[in-house]
């Protein structure tokens, strides 16, 4: 036990001075403002709409109850139908699924062919995507819903999955080009040198290599796709509204008395998958922030 | 090597994979953009034409009141935001960053609501700033009878909760870019000022600032495009309302494009967008290469 000894950058400091009083006092208080929201949730999702009328919103539930949730999982009306959130949670899975799967396997194959076969068509192509980055969606939204609805895909789960490929293309693309930068020229040629073709270099060799990139990427990919509403609402018809889409409309289409019970439960149930990644996997999470953050 | 390359035969797996990438930039970025740009100049209303009426569009565009409403309030949530955003994410990241107990949890508390989505979070703050039912009843309840916050049904202030919501939900991202960033400090500038005697506020506002300008230009340049864009969290927790007090162009935008029938106003619309994204670009790109350049030569 030679703690003392080592002197490590994390340790805290012992002495409880005001200047350190004060830091915590910040961070405490800090923490109560970004906490208070998910506190407010939780506590009126299992109150009675009695009680909701009668407590403040920072009270706890006198009588808890889980009728809200049930409620907001699988009777609240989103519209027309009543069949609660379940649907869109089924949607959101139907998406989220296809569309993380192709954004990074175009991606992969994107920053492989870049990083490694230099070619000056594909440069000027990855030139073209990178300031795609920073197109607003609104600018190529109308276009691109013309273009689906003229081949007959508008309003379909293709389309949706091909819209969320396009628009996760250019980060995607950026996040493995520049990881594959990073793996030496050498090792490439080596796997050439034997023979390696285009596809099989990729697949047995530089994919396998790839796996705290690809935790990033479906870290990032999961939770933006999950929390998507726009193209969701737009591109994803009646039929395969996400989640966030029936959540903004239960909430915000009811009539007569609000359930703000029932919408603060659909409102944690919806940002339940996003949160559980995010607490799971911490420090990647922050790592996705990061890379995908703009580069040069 | 070189010769051999040049002797190779055409390598057509590199042109299927690189066919899905060519086909998203031409014609899901290139064509789609300058499609936009073409009807920016006609004067299309529920369907594109092609009938060329030169800049009316942009003149009907800035001529129009709830357009001349939206960027206002796009202004005002964008540097009251963003000036929000920045100093409380650099006060986070520094207090987090003082060797203190319980680290993560903190670093977890203030990120947690970048991982919920903008329509959760709109919802949320909608219920929390309902004068009804939210903060106000509550504050009331304790006895103090005439507190008021009721800014989110006043159309002077509607703004303010729009900017409080996302306060609440970006600080976190600029605390971890920039914790990231003073976590790249050296020490030893910590020993220097330590013996020079220096606080450590200054050293912070004066050399740490300064030496982490790289990740404070990714913070503010990522939150300025979020900021433009902004439309989910507007949508579920105002409509845009009370009446049009809380419009922002992405908003004017869609619901020119899909609700009013006018592609010709809402494309002008996206061209101007599109054109203060570059114009915020542009500079943050020189300022980099300006940066690389000057680290170049003192390598």
């Amino acid at each position: 036990m030679t703690m003392a000894t080592t002197p490590s950058k994390r340790r805290p400091a012992k002495a409880w001075t005001p200047a350190r009083i004060g830091t915590y006092a910040f961070l405490l208080s800090a923490a109560a403002f970004f906490l208070m929201p998910l506190y407010v949730m939780l506590v009126t999702s299992f109150k009675t709409m009695d009680e909701v009328r009668e407590s403040s919103i920072f009270a706890l539930p006198l009588l808890p109850t889980v009728e809200p949730w049930v409620v907001a999982w699988s009777s609240a009306c989103t519209g027309l139908e009543c069949k609660g959130l379940q649907v869109g949670f089924w949607n959101s899975v139907q998406i989220v699924l296809p569309s993380v799967f192709f954004s990074i396997l175009l991606g992969a194959i994107n920053g492989y062919a870049l990083a490694f076969w230099r070619s000056r068509f594909a440069n000027l192509l990855f030139g073209v995507l990178m300031i795609g980055v920073f197109v607003p969606y609104q600018v190529i939204m109308y276009p691109l819903v013309r273009l689906l609805s003229s081949v007959g895909l508008f309003g379909s789960l293709p389309a949706i999955v091909v819209i969320h490929s396009i628009f996760g293309m250019p980060v995607m693309t950026l996040l493995f080009r520049n990881y594959y930068t990073g793996i030496p020229q050498e090792l490439f040629k080596a796997a050439r040198i034997d023979g390696g073709g285009f596809w099989r270099i990729f697949w047995e060799l530089m994919l396998p290599m790839s796996t705290p990139i690809l935790i990033v990427a479906t870290i990032m990919q999961v939770t933006g796709i999950w929390n998507d509403y726009l193209l969701g609402l737009i591109f994803g018809g009646t039929q395969f509204s996400p989640m966030t889409v029936q959540l903004n409309n239960i909430v915000n289409s009811t009539f007569g008395e609000r359930a703000y019970n029932v919408n603060m439960a659909a409102t944690i149930l919806t940002s339940a998958v996003p949160l559980f990644i995010y607490l799971v996997s911490g420090r990647w999470f922050v790592r996705g922030i990061a890379s995908g953050a703009v580069k040069g | 090597m070189g010769q051999i390359q040049h002797r190779r035969p055409v390598h057509w797996g590199l042109h299927l994979a690189l066919l899905p990438m060519a086909v998203t930039a031409i014609v899901g970025y290139l064509a789609t953009v300058l499609w936009s740009v073409g009807v920016s100049f006609t004067s299309s209303r529920m369907f594109a034409n092609t009938n060329f009426v030169g800049l009316e569009q942009y003149h009907k565009l800035f001529a129009s009141e709830r357009w001349q409403l939206s960027v206002y309030n796009l202004v005002l949530f964008a540097v009251l935001g963003i000036s929000i955003c920045m100093v409380l994410g650099f006060l986070l990241a520094v207090f987090i960053d003082q060797k203190i107990r319980s680290e993560s949890v903190f670093r977890s508390i203030f990120l947690y609501p970048y991982a919920m989505s903008f329509v959760v979070t709109g919802l949320v703050w909608q219920w929390m700033l309902n004068p009804e039912m939210g903060i106000q009843s509550a504050v009331r309840r304790l006895g103090f009878a005439d507190f008021q916050l009721d800014w989110i049904v006043s159309q002077d202030k509607v703004m303010y909760c729009i900017i409080l919501a996302a306060v609440w939900q970006a600080s976190g991202l600029v605390m971890a870019i920039l914790l990231a960033g003073l976590r790249g400090v050296d020490e030893e500038i910590w020993k220097a000022a330590r013996l020079d005697g220096i606080p450590p506020w200054r050293v912070y506002v004066s050399i740490v600032l300064p030496m982490i300008s790289g990740a404070v230009g990714t913070a503010f340049i990522l939150q300025a495009i979020a900021a433009i864009k902004v439309y989910d969290a507007v949508n579920s927790m105002t409509r845009g309302g009370p009446g049009l007090a809380s419009e922002v162009p992405a908003k004017f935008i869609l619901d020119h494009l899909f609700q009013r029938g006018s592609i010709g106003l809402a494309s002008a619309a996206s061209v101007v967008m599109l054109l203060t994204v570059v114009a915020l670009l542009v500079p943050y790109y020189y300022l980099r290469k300006h940066q690389a350049a000057q680290q170049g030569a003192k390598a």
